[in-house]
């Protein structure tokens, strides 16, 4: 190629077209990688219903330290709400099961 | 960098009455933050894999993950700090400094990033111009991602040293573990994921300061009839006193703010700033990557509104903020409101949400340091041609080392801290200039391989002489240090534009042929792929969401503009 092209520096935009085609059409992330709205629901899940139950047996100071209001269980019901909205979404929208084509040896089992 | 440097420094009488619930909090994300690593360990076969996550992720995922890698706590606490200290001027940094600037680079700016497969910012200057624009604006990046990194770490342990308690090495050295530890086995994938989880994690630690804050100081309406009465009018408006020749705060004119800050200082950060552009990168195809910015855009429009209130908040219960009659600092003020009205519990999640957004901060950086150190410099200049699976090795090698000089420079900072602000401020010069060269090479075919290369030095140049030297020596009288980054961005910004045009009229162009898709006007085809199936959906459609975010920016501007 350089002599064809001796002002060029070896590295041209059909070289990168190239190899990251080539890269993209090897690669595990689309087939393997897991669905990040099952750990966002879980987490909030979990972060609600710790925060909620604060809330529910938190004294009449702290709740005065909040300007009167409860913000434990308000935080908290609404981290629930934000989790389970996730796992919902999840359920109703499974991600889309990888084209055939992409490693077709090694696809996952579940 | 965007964030408007303050010293880090906040008041030892801080300390957060912190209990095991809250620690329990703190516990679980930190074991989450770890199974995400292990989890998207197995995803990871190639490089492009570990680097970019092999261009597979839902726009929603990197649009979110766009809008966590700003959202580091330096920028939380720093936007909050401004607010304080500025009033309602901080808008500006949101709906004039940072939406135009993501709608173009989703827009316009896009197509030419995805569709040439371009794996970094600084790839495309070498496919565009030559070795020489893209080994020096692979260097800087590279040194820059580290500096920041390491400026991160440092903020980090010194809000955690005085929130809870723990010694500066502690937190340096635990954030620095969690960090490397997650990147290294994950890659991209992992960095990305935990920045989608911290998004949502800060979110539900700054609502409730914002409301109860409020409610502290009778509503919106008891806010600015406190703020107007000790600070003055204009401290409730956005365009208040930006008069030219007219006095305010902030040191700049409405010319300087839409020129400066909403023009180059914005465009340059947003749209080539790799740490940005790199979860752009990695979806799953054009349209997803087009989205990636516009789908951040709208978070971004009402963001301001949870850092700037308890900024605004702070300044009503402390009217000393900042100045010498009080120990708080401007940017002890969202921790100020944490300890004054927070319950334990939420106090836990807020906690939780100021370490994720430092560590987001990190991790943003040495990902895409990662990515360029291998890619842009190892596998183009030193060893070169090998199996992928060196590059990924090499990669996850390259990241401890980057993690490890990260931590280096936290330290350093923690004794130097005054030179490290001017390193700072050094590198963010350098985003003005690489903005300069994109905007003219994408833009005007005629623009020569090696007048890149020129454009960059004379940019970075003439804005640092602008800045450490007309600024600094006085010779020129600017109010404040914000007004003088926004005239020395425009000086470095018309520097490198004249420059590149006259060293382009005396070089030889670049072949046509060889402009394909990287040049407005021409294509590449990885242009032309097919919209996936559900992307013709109207709420899909990039330009409906990109002029939908800018309608919304400017309709936001009208309630605090008169």
């Amino acid at each position: 190629m350089s002599e064809q092209h001796p002002e060029r520096h070896g590295y041209s935009e059909e070289d990168v077209l190239r190899e990251v085609s080539e890269l993209q059409t090897k690669s595990a992330t689309a087939a393997r990688l897991f669905d990040i709205r099952r750990i966002i629901g879980g987490l909030f899940v979990l972060y609600g219903v710790i925060v909620t139950i604060t809330g529910l047996t938190d004294s009449d100071a702290t709740i005065d330290k909040a300007q009167g209001v409860n913000i434990n269980l308000w935080t908290g019901l609404g981290m629930l709400l934000l989790g389970l909205f996730f796992l919902a979404w999840l359920k109703l929208r499974p991600a889309a099961p990888p084209p055939p084509d992409v490693l077709p040896d090694e696809k996952p089992t579940d | 960098m965007q964030t408007p440097t303050h010293p880090t420094y906040l008041a030892a009488e801080l300390r957060l009455p912190t209990n095991w619930l809250d620690y329990t909090i703190l516990a679980i994300y930190f074991v989450v933050v770890l199974g995400i690593g292990f989890a998207a360990r197995r995803s990871v076969k190639t490089s492009l894999d570990f680097f970019l996550s092999g261009r597979s992720l839902p726009a929603w995922v990197t649009g979110l993950a766009f809008i966590a890698a700003n959202l580091g706590a330096t920028e939380i606490l720093g936007m909050a700090a401004n607010s304080a200290q500025y009033g309602v001027y901080t808008t500006h940094w949101y709906w004039i400094g940072a939406i135009p600037a993501m709608v173009f680079l989703g827009l316009v700016m896009m197509p030419f990033y995805y569709g040439s497969k371009v794996r970094s910012v600084p790839e495309f200057l070498l496919l565009r111009f030559d070795r020489a624009a893209h080994l020096l604006s692979s260097i800087l990046f590279a040194f820059a991602a580290i500096l920041i990194a390491g400026v991160n770490l440092y903020a980090l342990a010194i809000v955690v040293e005085a929130l809870l308690g723990w010694p500066q090495w502690v937190a340096i050295v635990v954030a620095g573990f969690f960090v490397l530890a997650y990147i290294t086995l994950g890659g991209l994938s992992s960095a990305i994921y935990n920045e989608v989880l911290q998004f949502f994690v800060i979110l539900a630690a700054l609502i409730p300061i914002t409301v109860l804050g409020l409610k502290k100081v009778g509503g919106w309406d008891g806010l600015s009839d406190s703020l107007s009465k000790t600070h003055g009018d204009n401290f409730m408006t956005a365009w208040g006193g930006t008069g030219i020749g007219s006095d305010n705060p902030l040191g700049a004119n409405w010319l300087t703010i839409v020129l400066g800050l909403g023009f180059v200082l914005s465009f340059g950060y947003w749209t080539t700033n790799f740490a940005e552009v790199q979860r752009a990168l990695s979806a799953k195809n054009l349209s997803a990557a087009q989205r990636t910015p516009l789908i951040a855009a709208f978070p971004k429009i009402f963001i301001v509104f949870l850092v700037m209130i308890p900024g605004l908040v702070a300044a009503v219960l402390v009217p000393k903020i900042g100045t010498s009659g009080s120990d708080l600092q401007y940017n002890d003020a969202i921790p100020y409101l944490m300890e004054q009205l927070l319950p334990n519990g939420v106090l836990g999640i807020a906690v939780t949400g100021l370490l994720a957004a430092f560590m987001a901060g990190m991790a943003a950086n040495v990902s895409s340091f990662n990515t360029v150190f291998t890619t842009d410099i190892w596998a183009k200049y030193v060893v070169k041609g090998r199996e992928d699976g060196y590059y990924v090795r090499f990669g996850r090698l390259i990241t401890a080392i980057g993690v490890l000089a990260s931590v280096g420079t936290a330290f350093l900072a923690s004794s130097f801290s005054n030179i490290m602000a001017y390193l700072q401020t050094l590198f963010s010069f350098f985003n003005v200039p690489m903005f300069v060269v994109f905007i003219i090479g994408m833009f005007w075919k005629r623009a020569s391989v090696k007048s890149g290369f020129w454009g960059l030095i004379a940019g970075t140049t003439v804005a640092m002489l602008n800045y450490f030297w007309i600024y600094k020596q006085g010779v020129i009288d600017i109010p404040s240090d914000q007004g003088a980054n926004f005239v020395s961005a425009i000086a470095g910004f018309v520097a490198g534009a004249v420059v590149m045009v006259a060293v382009s009229l005396f070089t030889a162009p670049k072949p046509a042929a060889e402009l394909q898709g990287l040049v407005y006007g021409t294509r590449s085809p990885g242009m032309s792929e097919p919209p996936a199936a559900g992307d013709d959906a109207w709420y899909r459609k990039p330009a409906l969401l990109g002029w939908g975010a800018v309608v919304l920016a400017a309709a936001c501007y009208i309630p605090f503009s008169f």
